[in-house]
């Protein structure tokens, strides 16, 4: 007897993994978006200074305030004379939570609601009157509300933190998922008349089979830059919320409240709204590129070119 | 094409009362009070009696229905007597804003024209450089000109306005002194000099506000583009021979336009409703001004007419998005 | 070179003497930039200091304020006292003389029938007048002639001059607002945005939130004044930008209450193109001291009232401890520079009625630890938070969304946690801390919180209603939709006894020294109050702006008549 040796046919994810390593941008993304989360969840393992850290004695505090980069503080200090250096990486740890999950909140329901309008007719008119009426709200007074209404029961449950933590994605998730629906949904309606919609209906395939395996992997390239100006825009609303005392408490730094607050000494000691500044961006760029190379390797008609 | 529009304007008119009361009730549920700003010298009792002279201490329906009833049916009276010169409304109470004690509309008439000539211009602006940008970005993809686009336009996406916007004044307004730092409103454009300040006054503000705006729509533009490059029609008409500019233009441009479109016309309602920020920093006090003053000191009134007329633009782009979306993909039906 | 010479001297003749020289409207447009853009001209109505202070530019009271906080004549011929008459011995009235001959800016004549108006509309049912406390104790206002107003009071009024002075109670026209008592108050929309006033400027245009532009008035009294033709005051924005707009670009004259911190006022100021102004007033900013129970374990109605004592800050020590542990020098050089003092005292100003304790001055670690030690506090369990019964000292300090004031939680929560005391830090929306909505939990009046940190002053120089805030019937509780104005819940009987006195106290000095002893209850002795620091008025000023005068106790364009073009 012979043994037979089948070579295992490759996965489908293995082939898109292998289209993506081609793709030099998002693998340098990739490894870029490695080094920042490398950064904010294990610098504060080395670096270990308190980001809240303020030397009680008056006199040595002052001599602390205002400093530019060396060795003790490698980004300075701000006007309180507290590391730089720590507040970004503690502040790093939340924005890019808060980013990454408020995005996905976003993206969920708005990708979900943007599929059921485009494909089912009978939903379509009920789901964007809905639309319109969160593109309507006025934001700050509904974040107001959403707050004030479910703050302290949230707390109550998950503890402070966590809670407020749920609660601030939840709420920029909440308020800023209409766009993507809108896209989705006019994307939708013009792929369910495509004929290899019509085809999969013609022999009967059930809608959620359609929707799952036709229709959501040709909306991905709209979902994607969706994906990629969400991330930014959460990061920067979280700022907003957190400046408004609507967010974390005022000792809890993080990158947009970095900037916020570096606007104020612009003029002064501009360093300070560039190390967020930076981040930021760096992270958004990143999340780009890897979008990018995803969806060319998602997309089997790219593959293998 | 014609009933869908008739059917989705009539379904128009329940939705945007819902919308009013969804907003009349969030408002007047949200913390804060109109008189925030009044210094605390001010005794309680005194508060109260201006609270009631506002009519904030009514039941929060009561208020509703006369909003509506001001909105509907007085202050359009008010605008045939100033259009005509008759005296329909003879008197009647206007929607008067809290906090200015002025009528709701009168704000808003003053602050129109530099809303739309600023964050108009900014958008028809946006939309010249990011479609063009979008589109080749696409067609030469991974070139440099696209690696520089879509740098720039994350770069523009990812910093905020009120950073642009503040780095603008610091480098240009006040150590190069070519611009002002200060919207002039009162100013007319009557002659040449007047036009020349009135660009020098717009400059900043419509760079950063276009900056933002191109940023978005060239990135979902480009993705568009992309998407189709790759479909079949674009390899069938390649292969009978049309040149690259006429399947680009042609073929591809049209099919691309639906989520471009979409996210266009989310934007158009902006422009009415003015760029909170951006007016802030550069003392532009438009709509957006108006709107974001008003919440900080709850200003109900004031607030609530200024998001009803926001909703009634977005109801009506996002009729006429729908609309195109049939226009350029006669596939798509709605009937 | 002679006539270099002849010419430079000349020109400094010219810089130095332009007052003399002015004409009225000689000198042009001046600009002025208030952040917080002018919502209404009549004070009356306002939402803010910022309309008062630009309806200042053409309505005035009968007396106004000087820099040094004095009562001087406006309207009238002179200040009436018990000495010259004007103020009846009994204390129950005061008779002002209005000086002959003023007019209105629309050529009608001042007569003592419009000042008796202004209290009519102000007092009027459903008119909603912002400024209805200075009129409170009125019983009637009589005109026996065109010339003569007398102020009848209820009882005696040991400080008579609450009614028509100051920046916040001017003068309106009878025959423009007559049709605008009560409820019309808030219909009259072109005369609140286009009052017709005695005073140097008349409206010429109108924009709500956003500009207001005045032209010289015609009839204004002093016939060489003002100097300037044309105001442009321009609303929006945000301080800095303001500053900037005066001290960096020039592009403005004047520019309203530009609180910016130190570091940015030295580099401006370096610029050379203008300078900050300050005076000092009654704005303190402070930390209150909660003397119930905010705890969140509390029903809803129980929290915060007067029914749960605090469990750790009813001890005096345990306060005392707080305020020892804190170094106000810094915090002023770190948050304010210029534009504030450290203090300790309550009531900062005028000289009479302020305390001249500097105890609090000096930061004192080591005492603080001691003081809670001495009150049973101490770090058993070695975790550097200090306990008592098994209970960490733990403290929620709450305060609005400000950069200065963030500032300000950090630096006090290092040293409160030097000495042992756990802080939580929370921040909250101005508008909804200061708003009073009774069914939000965050307004200060209802004070979920141990401490909290806000200012507060006084209106005019006369501190009694500002001392009589902290009486025990004036707390906030679910029973008066937690509207009081004592917000610390701070009740002693020896205290309203005091504040009894005070209200028929006549004389300064005597009543001066009941201030004081007052403003020491509150704070030295007992610190339910911990004072931080005594903030200024601050405001940019232009190098070409001449004669401008800042003023703490008025509004502070209160001498625009007197400002000119330097040339």
């Amino acid at each position: 007897m012979t043994e037979l040796k089948l070579q295992r046919p490759r996965s489908q994810w293995a082939d898109v993994w292998a289209q993506f390593r081609h793709h030099k941008g998002a693998m340098a993304a990739l490894v870029l978006l490695v080094v920042l989360m490398t950064f904010v969840l294990i610098g504060p393992l080395v670096w270990r200074i308190d980001p809240n850290f303020i030397e009680p004695n008056t006199a040595k505090m002052f001599k602390l305030r205002n400093l530019g980069p060396s060795w003790a503080h490698p980004l300075g200090t701000d006007q309180l004379g507290r590391d730089m250096l720590a507040r970004m990486m503690f502040g790093g740890r939340i924005s890019l939570a808060v980013g990454a999950v408020a995005m996905m909140v976003a993206l969920f329901i708005g990708t979900t609601i943007g599929v059921l309008a485009g494909y089912f007719r009978r939903l379509d008119s009920w789901l964007m009157r809905l639309t319109d009426l969160f593109l309507a709200l006025p934001l700050l007074p509904l974040l107001l509300v959403m707050m004030f209404l479910f703050r302290d029961a949230i707390a109550g449950v998950l503890g402070p933190r966590l809670g407020t933590f749920i609660l601030i994605v939840t709420a920029i998730g909440v308020t800023s998922w209409m766009q993507a629906a809108r896209v989705v949904r006019g994307e939708v309606l013009a792929l369910k008349e495509r004929e290899f919609v019509l085809a999969a209906k013609s022999i009967g395939t059930p809608a959620s089979r359609i929707i799952l395996r036709h229709i959501l992997t040709n909306v991905l390239s709209p979902v994607l830059v969706a994906a990629t100006l969400g991330i930014a825009a959460a990061i920067i609303t979280e700022s907003v919320l957190s400046f408004l005392g609507l967010g974390f408490p005022p000792d809890f730094p993080t990158w947009g409240r970095l900037l916020f607050d570096g606007i104020d000494s612009i003029r002064t000691y501009p360093q300070r709204i560039i190390w967020p500044g930076v981040a930021i961006s760096l992270t958004v760029l990143a999340v780009n590129y890897i979008g990018d190379g995803l969806r060319d390797a998602l997309d089997p008609r790219v593959r293998g070119r | 094409m014609l009933t869908y529009t008739l059917r989705r304007l009539l379904t128009a008119i329940p939705t945007l009362l819902l919308i009013s009361l969804v907003i009349f009730l969030l408002v007047d549920l949200a913390p804060g009070s109109p008189l925030s700003e009044i210094p605390l010298t001010v005794p309680p009792e005194v508060r109260q009696k201006m609270m009631a002279a506002m009519g904030a201490d009514q039941p929060v329906m009561v208020r509703y229905v006369l909003w509506l009833k001001q909105f509907f049916w007085i202050e359009p009276q008010y605008l045939i007597d100033y259009w005509f010169g008759t005296d329909f409304a003879q008197g009647a109470q206007r929607i008067i804003s809290w906090q200015s004690k002025a009528p709701a509309f009168q704000i808003i008439g003053e602050r129109l024209p530099q809303t739309l000539t600023v964050v108009g211009t900014a958008y028809f602006i946006g939309i010249l450089i990011a479609l063009p940008i979008g589109i080749y970005s696409a067609f030469r993809q991974y070139s440099w000109f696209d690696q520089a686009g879509t740098f720039f336009a994350m770069a523009g996406f990812s910093v905020p306005t009120f950073f642009t916007g503040n780095v603008l004044i610091m480098i240009f307004a006040v150590k190069l002194g070519w611009f002002p730092t200060i919207y002039d409103t009162q100013l007319r454009v009557t002659d040449w000099a007047s036009f020349y300040k009135m660009i020098m006054q717009m400059a900043l503000p419509v760079t950063v506000l276009a900056l933002f705006n191109a940023a978005e729509i060239s990135r979902y533009t480009r993705s568009s583009v992309l998407e189709n490059l790759n479909q079949d029609y674009v390899r069938t008409a390649r292969a009978k021979g049309m040149g690259e500019a006429t399947v680009l233009l042609k073929h591809v441009l049209r099919n691309s336009l639906i989520p471009v479109v979409t996210v266009i016309a989310l934007g158009m309602p902006t422009v009415f409703g003015g760029a909170i920020v951006t007016e802030n920093i550069f003392k532009i006090n438009g709509i957006g001004a108006a709107l974001i003053g008003a919440i900080h000191v709850s200003d109900l009134p004031l607030i609530q007419t200024i998001t009803f007329i926001f909703a009634v633009l977005i109801v009506l782009f996002n009729l006429i998005a729908d609309i195109l979306y049939g226009i350029l993909d006669p596939r798509i039906r709605y009937d | 070179m002679k006539l270099k010479s002849a010419l430079l001297g000349a020109a400094a003749a010219f810089v130095l003497a332009p007052a003399a020289h002015a004409e009225r409207g000689s000198d042009g447009d001046v600009k002025i930039l208030y952040y917080q853009a002018v919502s209404t001209l009549n004070a009356y109505l306002s939402s803010g200091t910022k309309d008062v202070e630009a309806g200042s530019l053409v309505l005035e009271p009968l007396a106004g304020f000087d820099q040094d906080g004095n009562l001087f004549p406006r309207l009238v011929e002179s200040i009436p006292t018990v000495e010259n008459g004007g103020v009846a011995a009994d204390l129950t009235s005061i008779t002002w003389k209005l000086k002959p001959g003023l007019l209105w800016s629309d050529g009608t004549p001042l007569t003592s029938a419009d000042v008796k108006f202004t209290w009519e509309y102000c007092t009027a049912d459903g008119g909603g007048c912002a400024q209805g406390a200075k009129y409170e104790g009125v019983k009637s206002v009589d005109t026996p002639d065109d010339l003569t107003v007398v102020v009848n009071f209820e009882g005696p009024k040991p400080y008579p001059y609450q009614p028509f002075t100051g920046g916040t109670a001017p003068i309106l026209q009878k025959a423009q607002f007559a049709n605008c008592l009560g409820a019309a108050a808030s219909t009259c929309t072109e005369q609140n945005s286009k009052p017709i006033g005695t005073g140097p400027f008349m409206v010429t245009d109108f924009k709500v939130n956003d500009v207001v532009t005045m032209a010289a008035n015609p009839n204004y009294r002093d016939p060489a004044k003002p100097a300037f033709a044309t105001v442009t005051l321009k609303g929006g924005g945000d301080a800095l930008a303001a500053a900037s707009a005066v001290m960096e670009t020039g592009e403005f004259d004047y520019a309203w209450n530009t609180q910016i911190n130190p570091e940015q006022q030295t580099q401006m100021e370096a610029g050379g193109k203008g300078k900050f102004v300050n005076a000092f007033g009654t704005l303190v900013e402070r930390i209150e001291i909660n003397m119930t129970d905010p705890s969140a374990d509390l029903a809803e109605g129980e929290r915060s009232t007067i029914k749960h004592p605090h469990p750790i800050l009813s001890e005096p020590k345990v306060r005392a401890a707080l305020s020892m542990a804190i170094d106000r020098q810094a915090l002023v050089d770190v948050g304010y520079g210029g534009a504030a003092r450290p203090t300790c005292n309550l009531v900062p100003a005028p000289a009479y009625q302020a305390s001249d304790n500097t105890g609090c001055l000096t930061q004192d670690i080591e005492g603080a630890k001691k003081l809670l030690a001495e009150a049973g506090w101490t770090d058993s369990d070695g975790d550097g938070i200090v306990d008592k019964d098994g209970k960490k000292l733990t403290i929620v300090y709450q305060t609005t969304v400000n950069p200065v004031r963030q500032d300000f939680q950090a630096l006090v929560k290092g040293w409160w946690n030097e000495i042992g005391v756990e802080v939580e830090l929370k921040s909250i929306d101005p508008g909804v801390f200061f708003g009073g909505d009774a069914a939000s939990p965050d307004t200060f009046q209802k004070f979920y919180a141990d401490v909290e940190m806000y200012a507060n002053n006084f209106d005019g120089t006369d501190a009694e209603p500002y001392m009589a805030q902290y009486l025990c019937d004036k707390i906030p509780g679910p029973d008066n939709q937690w509207q009081g104005e004592n917000v610390n819940r701070f009740c002693d009987p020896a205290y309203d006894a005091m504040a009894k006195e005070l209200s028929t106290t006549n004389g300064i000095e005597a009543r001066g020294a009941l201030v004081k002893k007052m403003n020491d209850a509150l704070t030295k002795d007992s610190n339910v109050i911990i004072p931080l620091a005594d903030r200024g008025r601050f405001s940019a000023q232009s190098n070409a702006l001449g004669g401008f005068v800042m003023n703490s106790w008025d509004a502070e364009l209160w001498n625009a008549q007197d400002w000119y073009r330097v040339k």
